[in-house]
């Protein structure tokens, strides 16, 4: 089990995590249907505009899923930033992991340890949470 | 009378793994127990204590029911409603 993922989507949620700071950034990839490929980077709103929580906004959420269908797309990723703690899942990302067949990723932007060896991908179903390899393509 | 309701992944357990079912009901309410009634334990994951849970989004033909009267949001035949879990998290 493992995250296929682009150095190029990696790079941009790490730069996104380091703007949004001191905000949680999210967002998610999207990609085609039974491919496990996240190829579509879509940025979201953190609709909570906060340091310790984050949201997609309920009505980007409705569109994120309208396009994602429109396209014969699914979302592959749910992604977001931890600003001061590791990048693993806390017991509220556990708790609220609403969508099974999704891989979670969670960055850090903590400062003691640099961004890039905190991009981290899970899988959270049924409050069990299982870490899987990341691999970057080109 | 006949709503289509568009079931997210994670309730499809309930639903024996259909991600669309057709409800009645004249407001969200009924909807909600007629699911209940059609496919039990569906009702518990969306109310708490009579009210809707802040985390599941309910949409009556794409718009949010917390914009429609929450569970008093009038619902009439050929009416579509979506259910997305809250992507959120701390």
């Amino acid at each position: 089990m493992a995250l296929e993922i682009s150095q190029k989507i990696v790079d941009a949620i790490l730069e996104q995590s380091r703007n949004e700071y001191p905000d949680e950034c999210c967002g998610a990839i999207l990609g085609p249907v039974g491919s496990d490929k996240p190829l579509r980077l879509k940025p979201m709103i953190n609709a909570a505009h906060s340091p310790t929580f984050y949201e997609f906004d309920p009505k980007d959420l409705l569109a994120l899923y309208r396009e994602a269908d429109d396209n014969d797309e699914e979302i592959l990723v749910i992604y977001h930033s931890h600003t001061e703690t590791e990048a693993f899942p806390s017991r509220t990302d556990i708790a609220y992991a609403g969508e099974p067949g999704a891989h979670y990723v969670l960055v850090s932007t903590r400062k003691q340890i640099a961004p890039a060896t905190e991009f981290r991908s899970f899988r959270i179903v049924d409050g069990v949470v299982t870490e899987e390899e990341v691999s970057i393509t080109e | 009378m006949s709503i289509e309701v568009r079931i997210p992944t994670i309730l499809r357990p309930y639903t024996k793994d259909q991600k669309a079912v057709t409800a009645e009901g004249a407001n969200l309410s009924s909807v909600i127990s007629n699911l209940d009634s059609q496919y039990a334990g569906l009702g518990e994951r969306l109310l708490e204590n009579g009210s809707l849970r802040r985390f599941i989004n309910i949409y009556v033909n794409d718009e949010d029911v917390r914009f429609l009267g929450g569970l008093d949001a009038q619902v009439k035949d050929g009416d579509s409603i979506t259910i997305l879990p809250a992507v959120a998290g701390g």
